[in-house]
């Protein structure tokens, strides 16, 4: 098992971890979300480094190629990407809502607020 | 068009929500959205008679045979869980309009109920897919809709409810895509069933453990699981009262159908039960979700987040049912998720009639409501009855099986826990009937009046349902004992 | 990307997200997923770079110093990132042709997707027809998240508020942004038709190359946002008015829906094109065709009306302040 056969993987859970932790470190909403958005797409590096075939080119027929990479992959993550946009664009409405009805987006504040009736 | 019918189950309320955004009025609207949901019931009603008659159903999308197209595949579970989400959706509709009107500005209406047919199709689309992807794709379409529903609620804490079920939900759904892309790297396939056959060939690898892994935790995030559970309570407690109906008589039990599927059908239960220590884990985490929501219920002053921590009780109930791994013990899971959202369904529904009445559902201002709105503080106590386990209500059934289970494995010390679980439902539900019948009336509260009908009758087909099935169980012992053999028995 | 970790201005996190969508978009590229950097480019670098400014001037710019929970986040960042060591150890190693993930499946889809429909472009084919019942799916999630993004930001909690709100609209008059710009308004102007042929082309051509309805609706969609910013909303929405937006991301579900339901009628499976035509191969083609033009209406409708709703919300603001 060679280090570099899998060094995308690597870099995929680094990415993936900094959005975890942005996730749930930070207070800030809108912070939030940026964590979740950088949480997926290290999801959608993952699933296109799963369909690269080394010497492949993009799933496009030609004529005299054999080799191509995993198109159903590729799919996958265009969908998964509409999916991705949608939760955003839906979470910063909510973001939105709450700053207007709250005055402020910083999760330990709101709490403060909520508990004061 | 028999044929067709697995296809119509989800296409119905998902091309019924867009031709909604056409249609004009409120009241017709809501004629529109109960129309296409009792036609998802009646649809599941003919599936499941079919699957009983002859066995699973296979319904490849687009033409394309599976494993190249996406399929959906009917098996017994499938059209059991089918029947509990679209019965339960179209009795809750019932009330839809009277309650909405009183708790929603009337230019939300129509968005109302497009998104309210989206969160059905997306949970009618979960359970009858037999595609993995596909499933989380309308996994999203559920979310997404119910995060929205959610943050209609009138007060501004419905708004962070929602934000917050929308990170945890969205962090689930994408720990969930990991574990599929996982099971799609060492198998090459997203058929549930392909899946299914050649897993066992790659059993050994790490990665299909740490595919499951991911599975059950994503699906432990939406289904709100103990240490997991704290979005849930406040997201039902600031929802519409019609929204916290729906979500807590059916969302939890897609989650549960998800959870099982992947457990029994894809991985295998032999799999699933002896790689990772699934079994302590369920069985640690339900005891202590059981005995920390039952007490956090009955603390709370808010009528509805008390009924919320109910739920993550409930579901910690059915999490221990399942870690029995044995027959009787899937049988107390799966008779449970139609009891449970008999039970809850009902209760939610009188509390939006409490809601409709008086604006709020805070416990003190139940007092004296047992004179003024008998009927539906009845139904009340009917379904806190059932909650606790009563003889002759559906809680009773499911907890004598769930019983059976664990002495079954000789787990006496969980007998004594499911026990105390009740005694402390007891508690809880006792508060609320104290508060209402014995406590002398508000100033304020002469005038109040009885729910209207519109909400009443619904309320009370859920209470009748509960006490039929309480008293003559024979309908949903005969499905579950089936489906449960068929899980076990590995592939349906 | 560590930066973003670090920082608390929040205006500077998004341009280095939007750098970070434009890495992603290049790896796309290199990995030979080209649909995919396409619609990465499009949606990462510039929707949700718009979507997320947007929400940061109704919201503010500064992040607040302190944070919580640092451990927990510690904790479960340890936790999953140990599941997924322990996993990537056995992985299949990258880049192999021989990994099991192109077994199966993917090897009928290379070998057989051209003779069964055609299509030069396997994403394509995989996309609207193999796989089209998914496509519907995620059509229907972004209508969803359409429709939530009207529901909770049209007009204001309670109904005073609301009204107000409206009287608002009505009588304050909004500032027409970058009035001043003559060249930036010349440009644009010369610009947006080619964008909107470009968009077009990128609709139809999906067969052969990159692209298709989904990406077609966004770069649509772009070029109204261009429009609306440099000539205001008012301006826009009197061309394109919100209820007609709302028309057309549903009409664009019902064109993917009715095929499905055609091939119902006929007998045949959901979304099963062969009925379309006596040849199978122009079937499928005839079906994917209006089946991306469905993609492309919703797509491009409902991102429109989520970012006019935004906008509308700023004004709202804006004339309230």
């Amino acid at each position: 098992m060679n280090f570099f056969e899998l060094f995308n993987y690597w870099v995929v859970m680094l990415l993936m971890m900094t959005g975890l932790y942005i996730l749930i470190a930070h207070g800030n909403f809108v912070k939030k979300i940026i964590g979740l958005s950088i949480f997926q797409t290290s999801l959608y590096i993952f699933y296109i480094s799963m369909a690269k075939v080394t010497g492949a080119i993009a799933p496009i027929i030609q004529q005299g190629v054999e080799l191509y990479s995993n198109p159903l992959p590729h799919v996958l993550i265009l969908t998964a990407i509409v999916v991705g946009i949608s939760t955003t664009a839906l979470a910063l409405a909510l973001v939105i809502r709450i700053k207007q009805a709250y005055g402020t987006i910083e999760e330990d504040e709101i709490q403060a607020m909520d508990e004061e009736p | 068009m028999i044929a067709q019918l697995p296809i119509l189950q989800v296409i119905v309320p998902l091309l019924a929500a867009p031709c909604c955004l056409l249609v004009g009025r409120s009241k017709l609207l809501w004629f529109f959205a109960l129309l296409a949901s009792a036609m998802t019931f009646v649809i599941s009603l003919v599936l499941l008679q079919q699957v009983q008659e002859s066995g699973t159903i296979h319904y490849s999308l687009g033409g394309w045979s599976a494993p190249f197209g996406i399929e959906y595949r009917i098996d017994l579970l499938n059209a059991y869980l089918l029947l509990i989400v679209s019965s339960i959706t179209s009795i809750i509709l019932l009330t839809a309009h009277a309650s909405i009107t009183a708790e929603l500005n009337e230019n939300k209406h129509k968005l109302f109920y497009v998104v309210f047919l989206l969160c059905l199709a997306g949970m009618l689309g979960i359970i009858a897919t037999g595609d993995a992807f596909n499933l989380f794709v309308f996994l999203e379409i559920s979310a997404l809709s119910s995060y929205t529903l959610i943050a209609l609620g009138q007060k501004r804490q419905a708004l962070t409810a929602a934000f917050r079920y929308l990170l945890v939900g969205t962090l689930g759904a994408s720990f969930i895509l990991i574990g599929i892309g996982l099971m799609y790297m060492v198998t090459g396939t997203l058929n549930m069933f392909d899946l299914s056959e050649r897993l066992p060939q790659v059993e050994e690898s790490r990665t299909v453990v740490t595919a499951f892994s991911f599975l059950i935790l994503g699906v432990c995030l939406k289904l709100a699981l103990f240490p997991l559970h704290w979005w849930l309570p406040n997201a039902y407690a600031y929802a519409p009262s019609v929204v916290s109906a729906l979500l807590a008589a059916t969302a939890t039990k897609v989650a549960i159908y998800i959870l099982l599927r992947f457990i029994f059908t894809v991985f295998g239960g032999e799999f699933s039960f002896t790689t990772l220590p699934l079994q302590e884990i369920l069985s640690v985490l339900g005891i202590a979700g059981v005995l920390t929501a039952s007490v956090m219920a009955i603390y709370q002053q808010n009528v509805k987040q008390l009924f919320a921590y109910s739920s993550v009780a409930q579901i910690a109930y059915m999490m221990l049912a399942l870690a029995m791994n044995s027959t009787n013990g899937l049988i107390a899971t799966l008779l449970h998720l139609f009891n449970h959202a008999l039970m809850k369904g009902a209760l939610f529904l009188a509390l939006a009639g409490v809601m409709y009445r008086l604006g709020s559902v805070e416990l003190t201002q139940f007092a004296g409501l047992g004179k003024r709105m008998p009927w539906t503080m009845a139904a009340i106590v009917i379904g806190g009855l059932s909650l606790i386990g009563l003889p002759l209500t559906v809680g009773f059934i499911s907890k004598w099986y769930l019983l059976r289970a664990a002495l079954e494995n000789g787990w006496w010390p969980l007998a004594i826990f499911i026990l105390l679980g009740s005694l402390l439902a007891v508690v809880y539900v006792w508060r609320i009937v104290e508060t209402a019948y014995f406590s002398p009336a508000k100033a304020g509260h002469n005038q109040i009046k009885e729910a209207p009908l519109r909400l009443l009758l619904p309320t009370w087909i859920l209470v009748l349902a509960n006490l039929y099935f309480g008293c003559d169980a024979s309908f949903t012992i005969a499905v579950t004992e089936l489906t449960a053999q068929a899980l076990l028995g590995g592939a349906p | 990307m560590f930066a973003i970790v670090r920082m608390h201005d929040l205006f500077a996190i998004v341009m280095l997200l939007s750098i970070y969508g434009f890495l992603c978009a290049s790896f796309f590229m290199v990995m030979d997923a080209v649909d995919v950097a396409f619609t990465e480019a499009a949606v990462g670098i510039g929707i949700s770079t718009l979507l997320l400014l947007s929400a940061l001037t109704l919201t503010g710019r500064f992040e607040k110093k302190q944070r919580h929970k640092p451990l927990l986040a510690v904790f479960s960042v340890a936790i999953t990132a140990s599941l997924l060591i322990y996993g990537t150890l056995q992985m299949p190693p990258f880049g192999s042709a021989y990994a099991p993930a192109h077994q199966h499946i993917a090897t009928h889809y290379i070998t057989q997707s051209l003779g069964e429909t055609g299509i030069i472009n396997i994403v394509t084919s995989v996309l609207a027809s193999y796989r089209g019942y998914d496509t519907l799916g995620e059509l229907i999630v972004i209508f969803t998240a359409g429709m939530g993004v009207l529901v909770l930001l049209r007009g204001a909690t309670s109904p005073a508020k609301d009204s107000e709100g409206k009287s608002k609209r009505v009588t304050s008059k909004q500032p027409v942004p970058m009035k001043q710009h003559a060249i930036l308004r010349i440009v644009s102007k010369m610009l947006i038709p080619l964008i909107l042929l470009f968009a077009l082309y990128v609709q139809f051509h999906a067969d052969f190359g990159p692209g298709g309805g989904f990406q077609a609706g966004v770069i649509f969609a772009s070029v109204i946002i261009l429009y609306v910013m440099i000539f205001g909303l008012r301006a826009t929405q009197k061309t394109i008015s919100l209820a007609w937006l709302e028309f057309l991301s549903a009409l664009g579900v019902l064109i993917f829906g009715s095929v499905g339901l055609l091939s119902l009628l006929f007998g045949e499976n959901f979304l099963d094109y062969n009925m379309l035509s006596s040849d199978p191969v122009q079937a499928q083609h005839l079906g994917i065709f209006v089946v991306e033009i469905g993609v492309g209406i919703t797509v491009a409708a409902t991102i429109i009306l989520i970012f006019m709703t935004f906008t509308g919300r700023m004004a709202d603001r804006g004339g309230q302040q």
